[in-house]
Formats: C-alpha cells, structure tokens, sequence
C-alpha cells in the first residue's frame, strides 16, 4: 500500500454500540417512527448484515451508525464515540477518517474519472496529491479496476462503480464501512462478485456492516441482524472470534 | 482549514467538471453574462466617456481659459471682439500666462469651386491650438501682401473640393449681392492637411494667417477676434482661477471661462446620459447576480443527493460552500471575459455611429476605454456573480445529509 494516513485510535470495545435508539421523522405530514429501540453491538473486525423488509428501519438505522444523523432517542457509539455529542464539523471529521460509505445507487460524481472520485475523501482529509494519487491508484487495484483509472462513472458498468464506490469508501482506512443495498442495482451475477470482494475486505480486517433487503444476500455476512417495524426481529449474534 | 491547497484544487476540478455537466446550458449562461457584462462596460465607457473625451477635447493643446465676447457662449463665431490686440497685448505682458492664441471665425467665398463657401479660422501658426498638421506643411505666421497664401485644410475640404495639396484657389469676402462682386480676394496654396479639433467632421475647413483673415473681411474686422485661448504657466486649478479672476477684472468687454468651469457645465448637461447609464448598469449587474443565482440554484437542487452523498463521505459544510460558490465565481468570470471583448466591440460600432451626427467635433468620442472605471466595473461584476452563488451555495451546505439520502432513495 501507499503511504498511509497516521492511524486512528482503537477505542477500546465494539465499533458501535446502540442503546435503545430511537428515530424518527417527518415526512409530509405523517410522523414517521422509523426506528423505535434498537439495542446492538457490532464488534471490530466483523462482518454483519441488517435485513428487513421495505421501510423497516433499515437505510435510518445505517444513517445513524454512519454518523449523518443523530437518534430522536438512546445514544449511538461508533469507535467509542457518542455521535450526538459530535457538531456538524466534528461528525464531518469523525465521518471523513472512521466510517467509509456505499450507497445503493453507487453514487460517484459523475464529472470525475474512477482515481478522482477514489482520490475526493483524501482530498478532503488533506492528504497530498502525489500520496493520494498513488493510494487511489493501489485501491482501485485492489477492486479489480486497475485498468479503468481515467474512465468516467458513465463509462462503467454497475458492478465496476459499485467497486469504485468501495475504494472511495476505503481512502481513508475507515474503521467501519457501512453499505446500504450495495447489490440492489446489480444483477445477482455481480452482486455475486461484490459480496466476494466484501468478503475479501472482511478477511483483510475492515468492519462491515451492509444492509439489504434481499434474504439472499444476507447469507453471505457472518451475522444477519433482522428488523422489523424499526425494532431487531432477529440477530444471529455475534462472532465469538470477533473482539468486543 | 488544512491544506487548503489541495482543497482548491480537487474542488476547482469538480467545478469546473459540474459546469461542464451540462455544455449547453453554461454555455447560454456564460453568454447571458457575457452581455450583462457588455451592457454594464458599455455604460461605463458612456457614462465617464463623454466628458473624458470632452476634457481631452478641451485640452488638446493645454489651454486651460477661453475668452470669448461677453454675453455669447464659446464657439460662437458670428460675435466678436474688438480691440483684440491690446487684449491679447495684455494678457500676453501677464507673466502667469505663458501662451495666448487668438482666432477669428468666419466663412470665405471659394470662387469656381465645387462648394460655394468654407468655413475658415484666422490662426498665429506658431501658438494656435485649432489643428495639428497631418501632412504637408504648416502656414506662414504672417504671409506677405499680395503674395499665394499658403493655408491649411481639413481632410473634408479636399474631399469636397476634390482639390490636393499643392493646388490653389480664390477665396473672397465682402460678397456684394447687387454688383455680384467680392469687395476682397486672396490666391491660396493649399501647402497643408489639419486635423481641426473643434470643427465638426463634415464641415469643410481652411485655416490662414489670423492677418490674412482679417485683411479679407475688411476694415472692420481689422482688431477684432472671435475667441482667445490662454494657457496659464502654472497648469493648477487655483493658478487658472486666479488668472481667470484676473481677465475677468481687467477684460471686462471678454467672457473667460476655465476647461473645468466648462467641463463642470457639460458634465451638468450630461447628468441624464449618467443617470440613464448609470441605470441600464444596474440592470446589467442585476440580470448578471440573477442568471449566476438561477443558474446556481438550478444545479444545486438538482445535486440535492450528490452533494449529501459528499457530506456524507467527509465533506465539511465549507467545502461544499467553497465548490458552489467556486462554480459561481467560474461562471461570472467567464461571462465577464467575454463581456469584456463584447463591449469594446459593441463600444466601438456604437461610438462609430454616434460620432457621425452632424455638429459633433472631429476629436469627441462618446465611449471611452478608461482602464480604472472598466475594470472596477467588471470587478464589481464578478463579485455580483460570485455572491449570487453564495445563497445556492448555502443552501447546499447546510442540506440535511439523512433527509436529502433518504428522499434520494425514495426518487
């Protein structure tokens, strides 16, 4: 790898923990109670899945870990942290070096080629270009897009975006990737082979975390945690090897 | 905020790659500026051009006091003055002055000529301030009696006459209707092509000898002049007041009047060209903040989810506030780059067609490129632009990241 940000702190226990979170939102007229007492623990290092059906309290309860929102109720820790003692700058800080997102429409800028768009979040974090240039270069090698640097997100296919979603996600060396319907624009020959390389990020070390409504899909992580109406219906538990 | 560098730079690509997003709407915009840029330059030049070009006009030759006879206004070449040596004698023993140039104004007979008449100065060559020799060469200070006079025309009375230099003509005053004869006459030499500053273009012109004039229109003009120039040796306006408070006290048969005196009264004339000017300016700059502003607005809210998407993955509210506002700075420049071109352009047709009515002053230009009040102007332009970006800008920073993904899914 390329030279590398300085390292973030380890905080001792799991990368998040909830305490009876609750959220919820306008929409319209209508109060939306989109997440009513969840309590859970994802521990370093693992890889989990939250599925549920539509409007269960998936996409808000990932928001939430993923520090861009902040409970109506009950406190969200990720890497010991109390995301709602955290000011717009410091979630934006907190958010730039600890958590990497993948959304479900993959959602590149468009203007920029696949080693810009993987170069941004560095940018943002200060990282010099030559540094950062070599690092996105080396992260879109490790996706498998070594030789589509220059090529645009309109010149790739879904599955070949998804993955420079990843890398961009992976800049900093997040503590936590979070990924909200990654294959849910993909045929399931690709979802197949994106499920592959979280599992390949998994076995590096990265903590995982991706929601998806798909039964399926789910399968492949190492803990399914199941929502229902905002609350969690079922969670498999977590990995014993996993450090809490 | 670290490494703001590196900011500039990524977010200046993303800029510029989000105006490029969509050629052809940037491009009508930019034009949009472009124009509102053109109309506001234009303005500009109109609006300090006149009474630029009139100063310069005024100080062609750096007299700064006009005398003209008392209750007539400058330029009026049918009243006169008598007892103009001893004026002139006077002014010229005042050790504050150091030049006074004389003229008498009339119009003379060109016999067997294409045009019946010419309107002709009566000049001292060696102080006048009327013309400058473009080709050829200049008159005599005094010509001999009897002698062909060498005289002075105006590029029009060539062209009119058909005549070049080196040729000669009759010219005669004191027409008598009854005997049709001239009272007076005089062989002329055209031996040279002025650039007469005060005359209008289309007006045939011929200077001679102040003498020689006179001589032709007879004993009665004999110590008459129609106007005088002074150029005060010390050029500071309190030295030009007070040599003109002086001629005022001492010259009571004369009218003086300062450049600045009658710049300050055509600049009072001028007050509905400024204010009409100054107005289509301030349409200009608010249809250049409005179009940067919809433009602005327009993309962002059609970048609701990228821009939260941006958030989300560690951009600070200023970096976005930056990138938008860069956008609106990027477009207002390339507007205001072309408006630069588009109004010299514009200025330049506008003025061609406007220093072709009748009357005007060979020298008198309505538009006039002064560097400091264009380029405050487009400065001021290019602010108006960038702050029309900074309410879009503000409002795409402080989107509310969950709220924007959310209903970014939901689209």
């Amino acid at each position: 790898m390329a030279e590398r940000l300085p390292p973030l702190p380890v905080a001792a226990g799991p990368v998040i923990r909830c305490d009876d979170v609750m959220r919820s939102y306008r929409m319209g007229d209508a109060l939306v109670q989109a997440v009513r007492g969840i309590t859970l623990e994802i521990g370093r290092g693992e890889f989990a899945a939250i599925t549920g059906p539509s409007g269960c309290g998936k996409s808000t309860l990932l928001h939430l870990l993923g520090a861009v929102d902040v409970p109506s109720s009950g406190r969200v820790q990720v890497n010991g942290r109390d995301t709602a003692s955290l000011n717009d700058h410091e979630a934006t800080a907190f958010r730039l070096r600890h958590i990497g997102f993948v959304f479900q429409r993959f959602y590149l800028m468009p203007t920029l080629s696949a080693l810009e768009n993987v170069e941004l979040p560095m940018a943002e974090a200060g990282v010099p270009k030559p540094v950062r240039r070599a690092r996105a270069a080396e992260l879109l090698g490790y996706v498998g897009l070594g030789g589509r640097r220059t090529h645009r997100p309109t010149q790739l296919s879904g599955g070949e975006q998804q993955r420079v979603a990843i890398a961009r996600a992976l800049a900093n060396e997040p503590a936590l990737l979070l990924a909200d319907e990654p294959t849910g624009e993909l045929d399931a020959s690709t979802g197949e082979k994106l499920l592959e390389l979280f599992g390949q990020l998994h076995r590096d070390g990265t903590t995982l975390l991706f929601v998806t409504h798909d039964h399926v899909v789910a399968q492949a992580a190492q803990r399914v945690i199941r929502l229902r109406d905002g609350r969690v219906h079922e969670d498999t538990g977590a990995v014993p090897s996993v450090r809490r | 905020m670290p490494m703001f560098g590196v900011f500039t730079s990524m977010r200046g690509t993303l800029a510029l790659a989000t105006l490029r997003r969509h050629p052809a709407r940037t491009a009508l915009a930019v034009v949009g500026i472009a124009v509102a840029a053109a109309l506001l330059l234009d303005m500009v030049m109109l609006s300090t051009g006149m009474s630029t070009s009139f100063r310069s006009l005024m100080l062609t030759r750096g007299y700064q006091l006009r005398l003209a006879p008392k209750g007539t206004l400058p330029f009026d070449s049918e009243a006169t003055i008598d007892s103009a040596g001893a004026i002139v004698a006077a002014l010229r023993a005042n050790p504050d002055i150091k030049a006074v140039s004389p003229s008498l104004g009339t119009t003379l007979t060109l016999l067997d000529q294409s045009i019946p008449s010419t309107f002709t100065l009566g000049l001292e060559s060696d102080v006048q301030g009327d013309y400058v020799l473009e080709q050829g060469t200049d008159m005599p200070m005094v010509a001999n009696d009897g002698a062909v006079l060498p005289v002075v025309v105006s590029r029009m009375f060539l062209s009119r006459t058909g005549k070049r230099l080196g040729d000669t003509m009759t010219v005669a005053a004191g027409a008598d209707a009854q005997l049709r004869s001239m009272a007076r006459a005089r062989t002329v030499v055209l031996v040279g092509e002025g650039r007469f500053f005060y005359v209008p273009n289309e007006t045939p012109v011929m200077a001679l000898p102040l003498e020689s004039v006179r001589g032709l229109l007879g004993s009665a003009f004999h110590d008459r002049m129609s106007l005088a120039m002074a150029e005060v040796r010390r050029g500071d306006s309190a030295s030009v007041e007070a040599t003109r408070a002086w001629i005022a006290r001492t010259q009571p048969r004369v009218n003086a009047i300062s450049t600045e005196t009658a710049i300050r009264q055509v600049e009072e004339r001028l007050s509905y060209f400024r204010q009409l000017a100054f107005v289509l300016g301030a349409i200009s700059l608010g249809i250049g903040f409005l179009l940067v502003a919809t433009l602005i607005t327009l993309s962002v809210n059609e970048r609701r989810g990228e821009i939260a998407v941006l958030r989300a993955i560690g951009t600070s509210r200023g970096g976005v506030l930056r990138q938008v506002f860069l956008e609106g700075f990027l477009l207002s420049g390339a507007g205001i780059a072309g408006g630069l071109l588009l109004g010299i352009v514009t200025a330049r047709w506008l003025n061609g067609i406007l220093s072709d009515f009748p009357g005007l002053p060979a020298s008198f230009d309505f538009f006039v490129w002064t560097p400091a009040a264009a380029w405050r102007a487009l400065a001021l332009l290019l602010v108006s632009g960038s702050l029309a970006g900074l309410l879009p800008a503000w409002r795409a920073a402080v989107i509310p990241i969950a709220r924007a993904l959310r209903e970014e899914a939901i689209g």
